[in-house]
């Protein structure tokens, strides 16, 4: 998938750094994402992808560099824009992070209750949750308890949550982690079916090779802070820079 | 060596009040703005208000028994049992009933608090409250800040009530005191100046364990380590504070009313 220079990036990161103390984590990281494309930024454990990708939702505070989602600046956003321009991304957290007080239905809820109207979402909020949760293949799940679920369970439930706003970008930070091989391949063909079902754009951070070979358009490797390879997987699973070669070792 | 450690706990000591302060003024900042977070202010009313009822009411009522079975005997070794229900409601009114059900709800409430934020910081719900667009400074913190705030009075008034009731029951099977005379002269011995100075002190109680609670359930890192930490100095820090709130009510107190 090439992208013209022309077409603007519906998410963009330029020389982005951040440190914690005399650690330095991203030392001017760059990124583009357009529009229905998938994109994988690989790296170690602790190269900072989590990092980056919570400096892009206003998570964490980067300490130099530019992001821009939808072509606004999110460093110029006060709190009521951030909130809506949030509205417009998915999150898919690691570590699924459902609201262990609320039932699947609460859960799935709990965006609509604010931003349903801003969003001029036309659906009753019940059709809406059972929309996502039919995405996911859980229905059943619908009065729960996420301590009544399995983590491949609970990862899905955590998608159908990120989608419930029908938001244009979703973020997945490491969707396949702590997961059985069988229950991460179910993860990842739902990932790959939402993104032909909805034409979302998705920036997904893992070191799961199997992951990155299925669902990737075009890939980042994250090497030391800053972009250390680009290309398709085929490209970089072909290349024979020693980095790049430990990546795809296994 | 001993003198750097000190300085370095001296200086931590000062840091975290600097940002319980900031935490307090962004409460503030976000207290009176809206959206407001009326179905989550009634839902954590109940859960702090109705369900800790049980364990304030018994402790009132021990205490209250207790409290009169231990004072009987040295009144009546002046002849003055009689003074019983003036001394005992005057004590529990003003000072004792306040501080011991503080006490208690710092215990069960802002630990809960603590836990519970706490837990929800190191598995990134809170994280997740935040992407989805939702401000959970709002949702989380001042909701349970208002409902420690409106519920501690409450909790106090019955607490006293239940306090005061368990010390009738000794006065009546001991000294043979009717209960419509013993609250004659309870109402006989309490005054405005009783009652109004104790239940506006409460509702700083009641702030000072929302306040502590969430502040230190907010603010964990550290994962399950830090959540049993927050949980632990939140009534660490809440009894310290809720003493010193006494001390500067009690002064205040003794200024209009001494």
């Amino acid at each position: 998938m090439k992208h013209s220079e022309n077409i603007a990036p519906i998410l963009e990161i330029k020389d982005l750094r951040k440190s914690f103390g005399e650690k330095h984590v991203l030392n001017g990281f760059n990124l583009k994402l357009f529009e229905g494309e998938n994109l994988v930024v690989m790296g170690k454990s602790g190269s900072g992808k989590s990092v980056m990708v919570k400096c892009l939702v206003g998570l964490m505070q980067a300490d130099s560099g530019i992001i821009r989602i939808k072509e606004q600046d999110i460093e110029v956003l006060g709190r009521t824009e951030l909130d809506l321009l949030r509205t417009h991304i998915g999150f898919l957290f690691q570590g699924s992070a459902l609201y262990d007080s609320m039932t699947v239905r609460e859960n799935l809820e709990f965006p609509l209750r604010r931003h349903k109207k801003q969003l001029h979402l036309q659906e009753d909020t019940e059709s809406l949750v059972l929309e996502a949760l039919k995405n996911v293949g859980l229905e059943h799940t619908l009065d729960l308890m996420p301590s009544e679920l399995s983590g491949g369970m609970q990862r899905r439930i955590a998608l159908a949550r990120a989608l419930i706003l029908k938001p244009e970008i979703i973020l997945y930070d490491e969707p396949t982690t702590g997961l059985d091989p069988i229950t991460s391949k179910e993860i990842i063909q739902l990932m790959r079916s939402i993104q032909e079902t909805y034409n979302t754009s998705s920036l997904i951070i893992t070191h799961d090779v199997d992951c990155a070979r299925v669902i990737s358009n075009r890939m980042i490797l994250l090497v030391d802070g800053i972009n250390y390879a680009e290309g398709t997987f085929d490209e970089l699973s072909k290349s024979q820079d020693p980095k790049v070669k430990a990546f795809f070792k296994t | 060596m001993t003198g750097s450690a000190n300085n370095n706990k001296f200086l931590a000591f000062f840091e975290e009040a600097g940002e319980l302060v900031l935490f307090t003024g962004r409460f503030f900042t976000e207290v009176f703005k809206p959206p407001f977070e009326i179905k989550e202010l009634l839902r954590q009313c109940y859960q702090m208000g109705n369900k800790s009822l049980l364990l304030v009411g018994v402790t009132g009522f021990i205490l209250g028994l207790v409290f009169t079975l231990q004072s009987r005997p040295t009144l009546m070794q002046f002849g003055a049992e009689s003074w019983m229900p003036s001394m005992v409601s005057i004590s529990i009114v003003r000072e004792i009933g306040p501080v011991i059900i503080a006490l208690i709800c710092a215990g069960k409430i802002g630990s809960g608090i603590g836990a519970e934020l706490g837990s929800m910081r190191v598995t990134e719900q809170i994280d997740a409250m935040e992407v989805s667009g939702t401000n959970p400074f709002k949702y989380l913190v001042v909701t349970r800040i208002v409902a420690t705030t409106l519920m501690l009075p409450l909790l106090v008034i019955i607490g006293d009530a239940i306090a005061l009731l368990g010390s009738a029951i000794i006065e009546n099977l001991k000294g043979e005191v009717s209960f419509v005379l013993y609250f004659n002269q309870v109402f006989d011995a309490l005054s405005f100046s009783d009652l109004i100075p104790a239940t506006v002190k409460t509702f700083f109680f009641g702030f000072a364990i929302g306040l502590v609670g969430c502040y230190k359930g907010y603010n964990c890192s550290k994962g399950t380590v830090g959540v049993g930490e927050a949980s632990n100095e939140a009534v660490v820090y809440t009894s310290m504070l809720l003493f010193v709130i006494d001390f500067i009510a009690v002064f205040v107190t003794d200024i209009f009313y001494g």
